[in-house]
């Protein structure tokens, strides 16, 4: 009968190994296997395709371009999605129920969908939030946002900001509803109630979505190909052509497992700081 | 006048009255409670007073000034909540000193005030615990203490042991009374244990729906209640032939009211009867003195001083 829990997880344990474990394994194999334009995939174990990315200035660029697209996407979902969702939790029925199904509803849409409204959106200097921002007095001349970091933002941050939102609100949630009132009565402004009370109860949430956000926007594909296009890579683009246009695939493995491990490392190791910090307090 | 004067007060949510027009002066040093059953307004008030609320009509006056003109934050009042609504992401000592910090106290000031209050309610070996480490009765202690380090001219107490179990409630009730004699705060307690409110109070304020029902010391409301609603609401209470008869004061005795012991229930330090009777389904509580008791189904006669 001790063996009941094992078997009762084996079905989940057998189905993850072989739909994670199995190809991950055979990715970090692949990436150190030899390719050639006439000869193909020879499976031999050696660093080429390392000493390549590691070596070559533009693996630099690429990599770095994704981390700071991921950066500013986190940043701007942070700004805008904090006090979205603090917005969110302070509206009562039936508003809150409407106003989470507008910000959940770019979830229910595909992204390729989603993207290709911005685009359509951005497009050239006549689009439609160039003109709307330049006959609002905000901007004089066009921003260019196609093929561009700054369109790749705007739209990774409109498609992300609902993990960051559904994060910080349930950090909210587990506000005690007198709190507010109680750093009122002890004298303390609405600002203040903010910094000093709301705020750092909202950071382990504010963490949680930063994670999650940075690592979905790192990892993107769909808006980076369509808003980035073809000359702008990220890591996702550039590993997507090395298997389907160059056919490199053990170059294209090399990139995607950089990309895996940089990310696992981040998640683990902001995982481990939020416990550390925030475990005694919130138990 | 009164130290803290309410004046006709009242506050409707739509068509609903949840404060009726109440009057009440509370001088300086005194401990009122706001008793009654849930709905009947005591803690729209209480909110009133904190400023969390704003009223739909009626004063309300803090030594001759008018206190609805003055913002929550500037009221200076001290409030410990039902939930006790601790800063969980500050220590016992910083959740303490916030108040004083809002106050521009300075530093060597406020860990003096800090550490003097938190003596005060023996939780001086507790300042660099958070909250989630302390037990219910303890966090209720660092409210008390969060309120009372600012030396308000009123502390308000809300529902503030009903947390509590109730071991721990009675112990807490003792020193409750015991930190407030000490300090001298005028308090305002809303509850709606009425035992709570007359261990505790120098007067109690009956409420229902939204009215003041009395307004008398504990031992006067208990003893003659202005109104069955009150009879009712503080202890236990007979209704014979229109007449209020506490159930400790009817005894068995060898004449009297005729009646046959429904049920018998040992409490402890006394005896709760259900005794059947030509008036009805009577209530009769004995001290348990160690003697033998009337059995279930036995007759008895049943008599009472007039009240």
């Amino acid at each position: 009968m001790k063996a009941m829990p094992y078997l009762l997880v084996l079905p989940a344990l057998v189905l993850f190994a072989a739909v994670v474990i199995v190809p991950l394994a055979m990715t970090v194999a692949l990436s150190f296997h030899d390719w050639g334009q006439y000869k193909g995939i020879e499976p031999v174990f050696i660093l080429k395709n390392w000493r390549e990315v590691l070596e070559d200035s533009y693996y630099y660029e690429v990599f770095g371009r994704t981390f700071r697209i991921a950066a500013l996407v986190t940043l701007l979902s942070a700004v805008f999605g904090a006090p979205e969702a603090y917005i969110l939790n302070r509206m009562k029925s039936p508003w809150r129920g409407f106003f989470l199904l507008v910000i959940l509803g770019p979830l229910l849409i595909s992204v390729v969908a989603r993207t290709l409204g911005w685009a359509l959106l951005f497009g050239g200097n006549s689009g439609l939030v160039n003109k709307a921002l330049m006959s609002a007095g905000l901007i004089s001349a066009p921003i260019p946002f196609m093929f561009t970091e700054t369109g790749m933002v705007v739209a990774l941050a409109h498609v992300l900001m609902p993990y960051m939102v559904l994060s910080v609100w349930a950090a909210l949630q587990r506000l005690d509803p007198q709190i507010e009132n109680a750093a009122v009565a002890l004298g303390a402004g609405p600002l203040t109630v903010l910094r000093r009370i709301v705020l750092p109860q909202a950071m382990p949430g504010i963490l949680a979505g930063a994670v999650i956000v940075f690592s979905l926007a790192a990892s993107a594909f769909a808006t980076p190909a369509i808003i980035g296009g073809r000359r702008l890579k990220v890591a996702s683009t550039l590993a997507y052509d090395e298997f389907l246009n160059t056919l490199n695939w053990p170059l294209g493995a090399t990139v995607a497992v950089i990309l895996l491990v940089v990310l696992a490392t981040l998640v683990i190791v902001a995982n481990r700081l939020v416990e550390r910090r925030y475990a005694q307090v919130f138990g | 006048m009164a130290f803290l004067q309410l004046d006709a007060l009242s506050k409707a949510f739509g068509p609903h009255k949840a404060v009726d027009g109440l009057t009440l002066g509370v001088e300086k040093g005194e401990f009122v409670s706001l008793l009654g059953p849930s709905g009947c307004g005591k803690t729209t008030t209480l909110q009133m007073i904190a400023g969390f609320v704003e009223p739909s009509g009626g004063a309300i006056r803090l030594e001759g000034k008018d206190l609805l003109a003055v913002k929550p934050a500037k009221r200076g009042l001290g409030i410990v909540f039902q939930s006790y609504a601790l800063f969980p992401h500050m220590s016992v000592a910083e959740n303490v000193a916030f108040g004083l910090e809002m106050q521009g106290v300075a530093k060597a000031e406020r860990a003096k005030r800090v550490a003097e209050t938190l003596g005060l309610v023996g939780l001086g070996a507790f300042a660099a615990r958070f909250p989630r480490q302390l037990s219910g009765g303890q966090q209720q202690r660092v409210a008390l203490a969060r309120a009372l380090v600012i030396r308000p001219q009123i502390l308000l107490l809300d529902e503030p042991l009903s947390n509590l179990d109730a071991k721990l409630r009675e112990e807490m009730q003792i020193e409750l009374r015991q930190i407030q004699r000490t300090v001298g705060t005028t308090t305002i307690l809303v509850t709606h244990d009425q035992a709570e409110a007359m261990a505790l109070s120098d007067r109690i304020v009956v409420m229902n729906q939204g009215r003041a029902e009395q307004i008398a010391p504990p031992h006067e409301a208990y003893e003659r209640p202005a109104t069955p609603f009150v009879a009712n609401f503080l202890g236990k209470t007979n209704l014979i032939d229109g007449k209020a008869v506490r159930p400790e004061r009817i005894e068995f005795a060898s004449s009297g009211l005729a009646g046959t012991v429904r049920t018998r229930i040992f409490q402890g330090n006394h005896w709760l009867y259900q005794v059947e009777t030509a008036s009805g389904l009577l209530t009769v509580i004995r001290q348990n003195a160690g003697g033998t008791m009337p059995e279930e189904g036995a007759s008895v006669h049943l008599a009472w001083a007039a009240p």
